[in-house]
């Protein structure tokens, strides 16, 4: 359907997405066209469209089931869509892999935490900048200038990130004995590592307390502050994503049901149906 | 932090494997060492290379390969082809058995190569069975090949008879199919056995405190992860696959060149299992668990001699105290328990 990684001419989204204002000049960084997958006979996903600026939080939420992390999936390559495609800064992403999407500029976390557990703090993230790290198999065994060079600079962008969460004193510690919390924000810095243009946030603030959550929101606010990328993020705690989410896109059975800013998804009568289910009008109780 | 300890752990090892080496020395010079265990000294070495060379496989891409034996194998029918064909050419022992072991290891990182494309796909149970398998179509390859040389250079046969290699008369047939090689040269010695494991070392630790041996961790902790930051998974497979089998190789070049014969069916399912024993005894990633494992259990059945018929029931039940012993809570508290004790000291 189209080249990969070439320039593609879709017709423009309808613009039912909120883009805020600082972005309204720019082409968005993030388009799903159309995107739909079937595992088996299964539509899991179906006619999805959506698009994110270059600076804006998106949350994408849905009850269970409703094909959020599929969606994440899709968007990093785990699986290749059955229909429609993904443009990265306007570019095609058909056929990439995981690996090449990646360094085509989006980083994810996962839903249950996906860390390299036997590993410490230090070489988690140095494994998130290992594509900025360069020398090769060979300057690494016999420990050459450009060996210690890269290494030096790489923990001390290592320390940068980490300062990012306050992290820098964990920085010897095995990854997979650290607080569940602190290996949520591992991951995501391990994920910022790679310098991405868009980070997927898979359930960024599950398992946290109000306290960490706020701290969370602030952090994630911050990021893309300082690194001036879009975050898409999945998330069940609506305090959070009404609090930093600019547009919002709500999903269920696999079907977009709306979009939209956080205020007007509040008050949209099938949003509220998906989430607690509708009144029936004979007295029958209510379906889920 | 995380550097100082990696480097701490590489200093001793390295200093074990000096300490040792030297304790041997001195052990031959003052003759206070049996004739057989000398005569173990070259093989203990490679077998240390093979089990720190299956431990990256292993322990650190987290593959379990059972058939690391046939990279020995190729590694030792190929070094000592070299070793046998350059006599003339290259009058220095030491230096034919170094080229020797260079060509083993790079046959057996092209046989690693070839092996690894298909197989590094495969995961887990079945990595295994493949792997195994491997080995064995090594053993059975090389009991069929037949090898001579003479004015005209190498001359190959494969599943006839040394007559069909059609050497003129002079000509010497280096390896006769199921008979293996005869009449080796000696040219293994401890010092050379020393030298390769101090190079495996170097090799094996400074590629796993590196950008890919970071990344070949990575993979064994969490595939899906590591794909997620933009790590090739298979470049990287094959790169730790293909180390090992090179390693291998070099290793069974050594062993080889230390006895006068050598057949294929050596290098079979059994050995595979008992450098994995090595390994698994070791500690998985643990590099210096590999060499104490690999020279402690080489050495023991020849200690265990006293024990006659029962040596090899003496030797499996060594090896289960070992494993019981290494993995009780109590035992591997003990180091930490040292270390507050001391510092406690230093405290008061």
């Amino acid at each position: 359907m189209f080249e990969r990684g070439q320039k593609t001419k879709l017709a423009p989204l309808p613009a039912t997405i909120f883009v805020p204002e600082r972005d309204v000049d720019k082409q968005p960084i993030l388009e799903a066209h159309n995107l739909g997958i079937d595992f088996g006979g299964l539509t899991a996903l179906d006619g999805f469209n959506f698009a994110v600026s270059p600076t804006e939080i998106a949350g994408l939420i849905g009850p269970n089931g409703a094909g959020k992390t599929t969606v994440f999936s899709l968007l990093s390559k785990v699986y290749q869509p059955t229909r429609g495609a993904i443009l990265l800064n306007g570019r095609d992403t058909m056929g990439m892999s995981t690996v090449q999407v990646n360094r085509a500029g989006i980083a994810r976390t996962f839903q249950n935490i996906r860390l390299f557990n036997n590993l410490t703090v230090e070489d988690n993230v140095k494994l998130g900048l290992h594509n900025h790290i360069k020398y090769g198999m060979l300057s690494g065994i016999l420990r050459t200038p450009n060996y210690w060079k890269q290494e030096k600079s790489a923990a001390m962008r290592v320390k940068e990130l980490l300062s990012i969460f306050n992290m820098e004193h964990m920085v010897g510690k095995r990854a997979g004995s650290l607080p569940y919390g602190a290996q949520r924000r591992l991951e995501i810095i391990r994920a910022l590592a790679t310098g991405p243009k868009v980070l997927l946030l898979d359930e960024p603030a599950a398992g946290m307390n109000p306290s960490e959550t706020d701290e969370l929101m602030e952090n994630i606010v911050k990021v893309r502050d300082t690194f001036q990328i879009a975050i898409v993020l999945i998330e069940h705690d609506m305090n959070l994503v009404m609090g930093i989410c600019e547009g919002i896109c709500v999903l269920n059975f696999g079907k977009i049901i709306a979009k939209g800013a956080p205020g007007d998804i509040q008050n949209n009568p099938l949003v509220i149906e998906a989430y607690l289910g509708r009144q029936k009008k004979d007295g029958q109780h209510a379906e889920s | 932090m995380n550097l100082q300890k990696s480097t701490l752990n590489a200093v001793f090892t390295y200093t074990l494997v000096v300490v040792a080496f030297v304790v041997a020395q001195g052990l031959i010079k003052s003759g206070n060492i049996s004739s057989t265990l000398r005569g173990q000294l070259a093989p203990i070495c490679a077998y240390i290379v093979m089990a720190v060379s299956l431990n990256l496989t292993v322990g650190i891409l987290g593959e379990l390969s059972l058939g690391h034996a046939g990279f020995m194998s190729v590694g030792a029918f190929s070094g000592v082809v070299a070793c046998v064909s350059l006599a003339n050419v290259i009058p220095l022992e030491p230096l034919r058995l170094v080229v020797g072991m260079l060509v083993g290891a790079s046959c057996a990182s092209a046989v690693g190569f070839f092996i690894g494309i298909p197989v590094l796909r495969l995961g887990g149970d079945y990595l295994a069975i493949v792997t195994l398998a491997c080995g064995e179509i090594i053993k059975n390859l090389v009991t069929c090949m037949y090898v001579g040389m003479d004015s005209h250079g190498l001359h190959f046969s494969f599943l006839t008879s040394a007559s069909a290699l059609q050497l003129e008369k002079g000509g010497k047939v280096i390896i006769n199919g199921p008979m293996g090689i005869a009449g080796i040269p000696k040219l293994s010695t401890f010092t050379m056995g020393f030298m390769l494991v101090m190079f495996t070392l170097f090799i094996v630790m400074n590629l796993v405190n590196s950008r890919a041996g970071r990344a070949i961790m990575a993979l064994r902790d969490n595939r899906i992860a590591a794909e997620s930051v933009g790590i090739p998974v298979t470049k990287y497979k094959l790169m730790a696959f293909v180390t090992s089998a090179a390693l291998a190789g070099a290793a069974g070049a050594l062993y080889a060149m230390n006895f006068s014969t050598v057949v294929a069916t050596k290098f079979n399912f059994n050995t595979s299992i008992l450098i994995l024993v090595y390994v698994v005894l070791g500690g998985l990633g643990n590099i210096w668990g590999s060499v104490v494992a690999a020279a402690v259990l080489t050495v023991l059945p020849e200690m265990l001699r006293g024990f006659n018929d029962y040596r090899m029931l003496v030797y499996a039940v060594v090896l289960i105290i070992v494993m019981i012993v290494t993995n009780n809570a109590r035992f591997k508290a003990i180091p930490t328990r040292l270390k507050k004790r001391l510092r406690g000291a230093s405290n008061v």
